[in-house]
């Protein structure tokens, strides 16, 4: 399972807008194999096309396209932002975590989506995620998450 | 059964978070009713006793204002708990 793993999380990016931000977390699936470069752009437009409302809950933005889009596997990728940064969203900007989503069409694509349901259904798994200080930690937090 | 849409841009990905989770609040409530995920484009166009997504693409759904349930935190099982409440 691609599910953030080391090779999938980058902490304190620096971006100055929603759309670097996207293509920042987009870059991670596209380095790992699980999406084609074009993938990256499809969710950019569908920021552009129907708004900020993948930013799904308080300073957490799940960008993603459809399977059709370029998608290899299904996967998550994690960038922390070095500064909250504005989406848009009436509700839950400013936005620190960002999870780029390789949207498969396969059960393994619900199974993603499951452990994402879980890690950000946590309040305290959240506030871990925003304030530790290494990707190792975080490893720690999926791996008991998974147990 | 009442027919309940949880809708958001794609249809792909988050409005099928959405959809498991309110799942799991309709499961507490003890309620069964159809629920289906899907795009915001495709659901102007379809029957349902209730519609769940959050303010911003709320807008794109004028026709339907009446049957359409608020939820800004997809996570928030407590948020769509209270959403939920009084329209199931």
């Amino acid at each position: 399972m691609n599910f953030l793993d080391r090779e999938r999380i980058q902490l304190d990016v620096s971006v100055d807008t929603p759309e670097a931000a996207i293509r920042e977390a987009g870059k991670l699936l596209v380095k790992n194999g699980d999406v084609e470069e074009g993938y990256v752009e499809k969710m950019v437009e569908a920021f552009r096309q129907h708004g900020p409302y993948f930013v799904i809950a308080p300073q957490i933005a799940l960008p993603h396209a459809r399977p059709e889009d370029g998608v290899n596997q299904a996967a998550l990728s994690l960038i922390r932002l070095e500064k909250p940064l504005s989406f848009g969203h009436q509700t839950n900007d400013p936005v620190e975590l960002v999870f780029a989503l390789a949207a498969s069409s396969s059960n393994e694509h619900l199974e993603v989506l499951q452990r994402i349901s879980k890690l950000l259904g946590n309040k305290q798994t959240i506030q871990q995620l925003l304030m530790t200080g290494s990707v190792d930690e975080i490893e720690i937090i999926i791996k008991e998450l998974s147990t | 059964m009442k027919k309940i849409l949880a809708v958001c841009g794609l249809g792909q990905g988050t409005s099928l978070i959405l959809r498991m989770n309110i799942e799991q609040v309709l499961n507490e409530f003890g309620v069964t009713a159809d629920v289906e995920h899907m795009d915001v484009s495709s659901a102007s166009g379809i029957e349902a006793d209730l519609i769940v997504t959050n303010s911003e693409l709320a807008k794109s759904l004028p026709e339907q204002q009446e049957k359409i349930v608020i939820v800004e935190n997809y996570f928030d099982l407590d948020e769509i708990k209270d959403a939920l409440q009084g329209h199931i």
